[in-house]
């Protein structure tokens, strides 16, 4: 007879537990999204909805010009982003975090000192580097002085903004695949290790032959995230190159793209929440789709390796 | 004790709710405004303000400049936001009056209307109605602060004519000081650089003839004005594409560099930064002679649609369009008042008033900031490019045509 009640009582107790945090998801992502998808879908009348114009806002992000080459520049600088954070950051973080697995003296405050950027918010670190990259005040171009070498205006040149603010992602950043990465190498046997060590494995055929198939469920975190962080960009270029991808578009990436259409640019551009939406809808599909293709090929790589 | 205790928590929660929302008490109206550095001035003028209204009290709430218009729109979306609000001109303000976040304003309800002149009425009205949603604040100009003190130590006269100009610049940095303080790297200081220095080459025939569809941005007047800032690379910062405005202002507040290309709204805060700083404003250089300025309108004051004070709203926007009002702000503020009736006693802004008599339009802000793209943001991405040798003049207003001829009728004949 009680069994029944204490079910139930305990139903009542899960569902009081969760409430609080559905609540929050549903207030702050589920409505915010769904309202997106709508307003994407509509024209705007300054910032009121004005009409249902269908796919409307979709083509003109797409193939109407000036916009489809904005877009389209846009998504090529986040997948320029991508491909250098994967290699890059990355990379590093790969070595660095078998460097760490090697426990050689004073590891542990290296270990610390890797992951201390982690910590600091965005905007300290996008300030902090923007300051140091300045071309009059700028301690790195100081630097490059001390040496002979006439550094560039990072920040304001073409060429290098990007390069530059992908750099201060990949210093704030690597010590989180570091550590992911270091977990799972120290998933990995000591015997095995120690098996291929007798087997006259140096470093580098270690790191390749026998950590890196070891290590493939770190591997597929690391991808998606790094996949969804790149194109969800938005914090470090809006702070270090302000919400129109200063110069000259050549740091915009569609964070900054939408965020600009859709709430305007503080002096010069116009609100259109409908084309702003329309972007961050086609966002978001594409990086559940292709996030979620990746997972399952990464997933099925696991089980192969 | 504990049903009390979560009583007490829901009141609270309640109250916090409440002041979340800005909510005005019964007497009190709130006022939301992007200018944080003008706090002090504004709890001044709205103490006159309940002086002269007793028993309505202006709550004064400031957001940063950045993040002004998201915060705006968001809360007028939701039926929310002060009574009354500081608003952008031009197209900034007809994305609010368009989605009726604001009350129309006349002569009926807002008699003292009649202290503006047209063209302030005009920067805060809507086109398609014609009708006025804010009262003017102020107008700026914009031209070229110098140091005065900079040039007489380097022996250099000041400049007027573009001749003269870019002889004063290669003096001046003949004596290591640096002769432009501006940069290119944050972009609406680029459309402000084009204006400065191409307008008195442009004429205000251009503009006519833009206004008259007989001319496009791609015309040799546009591309040839335009050319003429690349002369200026030499005398402008060192990496200055990597130079934004916070760091020209320190350059020129610190008597780093003997000129700044800006507008009249920066005299107060250069003035704050080093109050020893001794400024000139001067037209920018035509070419036989000193230029026309550029002018044009910046922010009025509107009355929130849903506000549930409108009547103690409505009373401080007339007190808004007072003279008594418009000559303490612009004396506290330090720019030049909307109303034409008012004038400033501080002499350096009694010059740029006299500048404003010939002055051409910030033509992109008065006459294309009203659908995407934005004149504005066309120019200040090709400005930005072309100082850096990414694009040439031409490439620019051939960009800048394109993207306008998209809602511009004119251009699209072209």
């Amino acid at each position: 007879m009680a069994r029944p009640k204490r079910r139930w009582q305990r139903g009542v107790w899960i569902a009081l537990l969760l409430a609080p945090a559905l609540l929050v998801m549903t207030a702050f992502v589920t409505l915010p999204l769904l309202a997106a998808l709508r307003y994407a879908f509509y024209s705007f009348n300054g910032l009121a909805p004005a009409g249902f114009v269908g796919f409307a806002n979709f083509a003109t992000i797409l193939f109407e010009a000036p916009y489809s080459g904005w877009t389209l520049r846009a998504l090529g600088h986040n997948m320029i982003v991508f491909v250098a954070l994967m290699l890059l950051q990355n990379g590093l973080a790969y070595l660095i975090a078998f460097a760490l697995l090697k426990t050689l003296p004073g590891h542990r405050i290296h270990q610390v000192i890797v992951f201390l950027p982690v910590v600091l918010s965005a905007v300290i670190v996008g300030f902090l580097w923007k300051l140091m990259l300045h071309p009059m005040f700028g301690v790195v171009n100081a630097a490059l002085a001390l040496i002979g070498i006439d550094g560039p205006p990072w920040l304001g040149n073409e060429d290098t903004a990007l390069g530059a603010i992908i750099f201060t992602n990949a210093w704030h950043w690597v010590g989180f695949p570091a550590l992911i990465f270091l977990a799972g190498m120290q998933r990995i046997g000591a015997e095995t290790m120690e098996a291929a060590r007798l087997d006259g494995a140096g470093d580098w055929v270690l790191l390749r032959q026998i950590i890196w198939p070891l290590v493939a469920p770190a591997t597929t975190i690391v991808f998606t995230l790094t996949f969804i962080g790149s194109f969800n960009w938005f914090e470090l270029p809006y702070v270090m190159a302000g919400a129109t991808g200063s110069p000259g578009g050549a740091t915009d990436v569609l964070g900054l793209y939408a965020y600009r259409m859709a709430f305007g640019s503080a002096t010069a551009g116009l609100q259109d929440f409908g084309r702003g939406s329309a972007l961050a809808v086609l966002m978001f599909l594409f990086l559940a789709v292709v996030s979620g293709l990746a997972l399952r090929i990464l997933r099925r790589r696991e089980i192969e390796l | 004790m504990v049903k009390q205790r979560m009583q007490r928590l829901a009141l609270m929660a309640t109250a916090a709710w409440g002041m979340a929302l800005g909510a005005a008490q019964a007497g009190e109206v709130t006022f939301w405004t992007w200018r944080q550095e003008d706090k002090a001035v504004y709890t001044d003028l709205f103490a006159d303000f309940t002086k002269a209204n007793p028993g309505i009290t202006v709550k004064f709430e400031a957001f940063p400049n950045e993040n002004y218009n998201t915060i705006v729109s968001t809360a007028l979306a939701g039926g929310k936001g002060a009574d009354v609000l500081h608003v952008r001109a031009y197209g900034g303000l007809e994305a609010l009056a368009k989605a009726n976040y604001l009350v129309p304003l006349s002569t009926t309800n807002v008699p003292e209307l009649k202290n503006l002149p047209a063209d302030a009425l005009g920067s805060e009205s809507l086109r398609a109605d014609g009708k006025v949603y804010a009262v003017s604040l102020a107008g700026q100009t914009l031209g070229i602060l110098i140091n005065k003190d900079l040039f007489a130590k380097a022996g250099v006269a000041v400049p007027t004519d573009w001749a003269s100009f870019i002889a004063a610049s290669k003096a001046l940095k003949a004596k290591n000081i640096t002769p432009i303080a501006n940069g290119t790297a944050t972009p609406w200081m680029d459309a402000v650089f084009h204006s400065v220095f191409a307008n008195p080459f442009l004429g205000p025939q251009f503009v006519a003839d833009v206004l008259a569809g007989k001319a496009t941005f791609e015309d040799k007047r546009f591309v040839d004005a335009t050319a003429k800032l690349l002369e200026l690379r030499d005398f402008m910062p060192a990496g200055f594409t990597g130079v934004d405005y916070a760091t020209s202002q320190q350059l020129f507040s610190t008597g780093r560099a003997a000129m700044f290309v800006g507008g009249s709204f920066e005299i107060g805060p250069f003035r704050r930064a080093n109050p020893k700083l001794n400024m000139d404003f001067i037209a920018p250089p035509g070419p036989k002679g000193a230029g026309l300025v550029s002018r044009f309108f910046d922010s009025g004051f509107a009355i929130n649609a849903k506000s549930e004070h409108q009547a103690d709203a409505t009373k401080l926007v007339r007190w808004l369009a007072t003279p008594a009002f418009a000559a303490k702000a612009a004396e506290k503020l330090g720019n030049i008042s909307s109303l034409s009736s008012v004038t400033n006693p501080d002499p350096l802004l009694g010059k740029v008033a006299k500048l404003n008599a010939t002055a051409m339009p910030y033509i992109m802000l008065v006459h294309f900031r009203y659908e995407a793209p934005t004149g504005s943001d066309l120019l200040q991405d090709g400005v930005q490019k072309m100082m850096a040798g990414t694009m040439t003049a031409a490439e620019v207003g051939a960009t800048v045509t394109q993207g306008i001829a998209k809602y511009y009728v004119p251009f699209q004949k072209k």
